[in-house]
């Protein structure tokens, strides 16, 4: 028996029939080589083991965390949890906890990374820096392996183990800044010596740039930069606890997007990573979330569920209760064409390679500011003519994928780098048809 | 707990580091959140650990474990070494590290009522009624609460001899109303946005009285939706102090940190408009602007005894009338830039590494008040609470969204606005800072949610500050 599942079989015996129950165990590492002025500066590793708690005792519900997992700290940790639950008022939107469910059979799980040496990382970071020739790079590798075991008081027992790994950084000249960014399951797929080009060839290419006058431009955005639209839609957008609470631009079954776009979450596909349930134990699965730019659903808890009468998508993560549950392996649909021919199809636009520290201003127009960064490139009859400064932009990315906006879908989806995390999201470059870029950076 | 991290530093050293730390953190939390009269989750967290960071050449390694006992902490010791090791394969330069008394102290940051043994039912209770207040305000959608509550332990151990134990305790939190138009959402906050947070015990709770300012909240909210927009336009904007705390720890408090300034945040966090050589000249904003970094402040949230390399907490000139005259370090980053070592290294529990953080940057008062500042002012607007915020990885560029703003005409706030917006260019915003007030309005504002590093650590920072009037902004800028 692996160490998690036993973790959730001594807690669910200390719960005992005192209450209904759900456990979430994990054990893992995580491990992360950074890398500055060309040489790594921070090289850490962790392993432990970390376990979730809820109980609910008629309703009065309670949650717990915990590190410490020794006998004596378990047998307090569950005592805790249960005096606290029968200090509560009752939950009315308690959904109860899950019934047995068969999963999805898929793992995305390899040994290479799960047990990756600090070796193996500074390998790809040399081969990272070394792509550029003497320009100064920074960034990181980070390997990840966890193994998940859930259980429940309905007996709902499910486990399962993933990895990551992912080498993502910068080259800089002096003058200007330029990324690339790689992600997978397995460590043996990254090569960091491509990544590194990609960034270093940014970073020459965009060695002296111009200021742009602010205004409206067609766009062509890397995957990095869809990857942050990605993940805004669906943090506040397609979102199930800020659809019942009124705060989320979607109307179910509206035309609300450009009918190229294609939007969902699918942990059973074999590109994406994460373990097939959510933190209640239930199964994830293929959620469709815009079809022919039609909005078909959105993220769901057990207990966003109940409120609005449906079935969990197996979307809840922790901190669902307040944030709300999101998706989190999202593909959005790619087209035909390579880069070169996107850029091609642009008279006069801008070519973005991510953006930056962006916010939002109001979920219910998701109306977002924030800026380029590492590679913004001005297009002109149909190629690069040069490099621009950062530019700032205030964009409802609504708007930017409403309808008749989409003029094009690259062939190039990949896991992207995004404002929130990297792993989420998979999706390709697109050629969209305005952005409202508002002043640049630097004045 | 010291013997824990006695034994990672020895096994660090054993294994072939010259120099090696560790930190022993046994920290709880608890968080309660309500919405509308209702819990929405009562969460209890613990956590605890050793971390252990050992240096070989010039290369760091470090490791953590949550396993407490002295066969995990010898085993991290090793590990530490062995990524220490692997770090050399693409070195830096050699690794100088300042000089810093060697201590063996005891710190405890002060608290009255200690916030873990305040019943849960009064907690709650609070929460629950300051939502059913702003529940009662028609257009009231959401209304919100929230408590959090800190209680951290922590043992050092280095090489050099330093044996250090900590007891920080920490709390704070807030509430919030929405009022939901048809295509948009209005958000008012108390005390500020995402809450307020210090050091000290449940009488922070007590001291902001909730539950006398939820039905004012409410109805802001609610009268937003009816509100005009603010006009794209130049003109003199008051910020209300926790606005203005905001807009030091990004513009300010992120742009001093030395290790951005040496290019080590350069891929992720970004680096710094700012360098070195203009140390002591640069003029970074009026003769107005007066900056501290003060982790020795009682009962502000970047407030503790030790940072987490055992230097000693301290108070350090970070702009002087105006002029920038220092920068928040460790002792690896002041080495290398030939300064002192600031005491500014903490790392987010005993499994991250600790690396440069805000203390209390805060800006020290002036002689004015919000009143003489709305009276002093001809045409301009009075923006409070921060909605959102965004600025360029030099920290150059910014733009802020805030929950509400009036406008001011001929000395007098006037009708209420939505959505406002302001930007600018920090030296340039910070230059036309020509008023600030002091007095009762200068407050320890405190931010609970820093994000910095990879992997991510959140950091706990102070920020005082007061409201202030700034010249000729550009506002109401829009999508």
């Amino acid at each position: 028996m692996s160490r998690e599942t036993q973790l959730t079989e001594q807690i669910l015996d200390l719960v005992g029939d005192r209450a209904e129950a759900e456990v979430l165990a994990s054990t893992g590492n995580l491990a992360l080589t950074r890398f500055a002025n060309s040489f790594i500066h921070q090289n850490v590793a962790e392993e432990g083991e970390a376990v979730s708690l809820r109980v609910a005792i008629d309703g009065r519900v309670a949650s717990s965390k915990t590190t410490a997992t020794g006998d004596d700290a378990l047998a307090a940790f569950v005592g805790a949890a249960l005096e606290t639950a029968t200090m509560q008022p009752v939950d009315d939107d308690w959904a109860g906890v899950a019934a047995p469910v068969s999963l999805p059979a898929i793992e995305h799980a390899d040994d290479a990374t799960y047990d990756a040496s600090p070796d193996a990382r500074a390998e790809l970071v040399k081969a990272f820096i070394d792509a550029g020739n003497g320009l100064l790079a920074a960034g990181y590798c980070q390997t990840e392996g966890q193994s998940v075991a859930f259980a429940n008081s309905a007996g709902h027992v499910v486990s399962g183990r993933s990895t990551s790994a992912i080498i993502d950084g910068i080259h800089q000249t002096g003058t200007s800044a330029g990324s690339g960014h790689a992600a997978s399951v397995a460590i043996g797929d990254l090569d960091g010596a491509a990544v590194g080009a990609v960034a270093a060839q940014r970073a020459i290419d965009s060695a002296t740039p111009f200021d742009a006058k602010p205004g409206e431009y067609e766009v062509i955005l890397a995957p990095d930069a869809v990857g942050t639209l990605a993940v805004f839609l669906g943090f506040y957008g397609f979102n199930g606890k800020m659809l019942s609470e009124g705060q989320s631009f979607v109307e179910l079954g509206s035309r609300q997007f450009d009918e190229q776009f294609q939007m969902w979450d699918d942990v059973t596909d074999p590109r994406a990573m994460g373990v097939p349930f959510d933190t209640e134990g239930t199964p994830k699965g293929r959620l469709e979330l815009v079809t022919d730019g039609v909005t078909r659903a959105v993220a769901h808890s057990r207990k966003t569920a109940k409120k609005l009468g449906v079935a969990s998508t197996g979307n809840s993560i922790p901190g669902s209760e307040g944030w709300g549950p999101v998706p989190t392996n999202v593909f959005v649909g790619g087209g035909d064409r390579s880069v070169d021919e996107l850029i091609s199809g642009v008279e006069r636009g801008i070519y973005v390679s991510t953006f930056n520290y962006c916010r939002i201003l109001d979920p219910k127009t998701m109306v977002v500011t924030g800026l380029t960064r590492n590679g913004t490139f001005m297009i002109e009859n149909g190629r690069i003519t040069g490099a621009v400064t950062n530019m700032r932009f205030t964009q409802s990315f609504v708007d930017a994928l409403g309808e008749d906006t989409i003029l094009g879908l690259g062939n190039d989806a990949r896991f992207a780098d995004s404002e929130f995390a990297p792993g989420l999201m998979y999706v390709p470059t697109m050629h969209l048809a305005s952005w409202n870029f508002t002043g640049g950076a630097e004045g | 707990m010291f013997e824990y991290a006695t034994a990672a530093v020895e096994s660090a050293l054993a294994a072939g580091a010259t120099y090696a730390d560790a930190r022993v953190v046994v920290s709880k939390q608890e968080s309660i959140d309500v919405q509308n009269q209702a819990v929405q989750s009562l969460e209890r967290t613990e956590q605890a650990g050793v971390g252990v960071r050992a240096l070989i050449g010039s290369s760091w390694g470090f490791f953590a474990t949550a396993d407490l006992s002295l066969r995990a902490a010898v085993v991290a010791g090793e590990r530490a070494a062995e990524i220490a090791r692997a770090s050399a394969a693409v070195p830096g330069d050699p690794m100088q590290f300042a000089d810093v008394d060697v201590v063996q102290d005891t710190y405890q940051t002060p608290y009255v009522e200690d916030p873990f043994t305040v019943p849960l039912s009064e907690k709650v209770d609070l929460l629950i009624s300051a939502t059913k207040t702003m529940q009662e305000v028609e257009g009231i959608a959401i209304a919100t609460g929230n408590l959090t509550f800190y209680d951290t332990d922590k043992w050092f151990v280095s090489s050099q001899g330093h044996r250090i134990h900590q007891h920080l305790v920490e709390s704070g939190g807030g509430i919030d109303a929405t009022a939901l138009g048809e295509s948009e959402s209005q958000r008012r906050s108390y005390p500020q946005s995402y809450g307020q947070y210090e050091t000290g015990g449940y009488e922070v709770i007590r001291k902001w009285d909730f539950a006398g300012n939820a039905g004012r909240i409410g109805e802001e909210a609610a009268a937003l939706l009816a509100a005009g927009e603010m006009e794209e336009q130049e003109t003199d904007l008051i910020l209300e102090g926790s606005q203005l705390a905001l807009q030091i720890h990004e513009s300010v408090g992120h742009a001093i940190e030395l290790d951005r300034i040496l290019g080590w945040e350069a891929a992720f966090a970004g680096t710094s408009h700012l360098q070195l050589p203009k140390l002591g000249t640069f003029k970074f904003g009026s003769e107005l602007m007066n900056i501290t970094a003060d982790a020795t402040i009682p009962g502000a949230l970047g407030t503790f005894g030790y940072d987490d390399e055992g230097t000693r907490a301290q108070p350090v000139d970070i702009v002087k009338d105006g002029t920038w005259v220092g920068v928040l370090s460790g002792r690896d980053s002041a080495a290398m830039a030939g300064l002192p070592p600031g005491g500014m290294v903490r790392a987010d529990g005993y499994n991250r590494l600790p690396m440069v953080r805000m203390t209390n940057v805060g800006i020290l008062p002036g002689d004015s008040s919000l009143e003489e500042i709305i009276a002093d002012t001809k045409n301009g607007v009075y923006m409070s609470t921060n909605r959102s915020w965004s600025i360029d990885d030099k920290r150059l560029n910014f733009q802020f969204g805030t929950e509400i703003a009036w406008e001011v005409k001929d000395g007098k706030l006037g009708r209420m606005l939505k959505n406002p917006t302001y930007t600018g260019i920090g030296p340039v915003f910070w230059a036309s800072l020509d008023r600030l007030a002091g007095g009762d309005e200068w407050i320890h504002w405190g931010t609970p949610n820093c994000g910095k590093g990879q992997p991510m650590q959140v950091a706990h920072t102070g920020h005082s500050a007061a409201p202030a009037r700034f010249k000729n902004v550009r506002v109401g800028v829009r999508g």
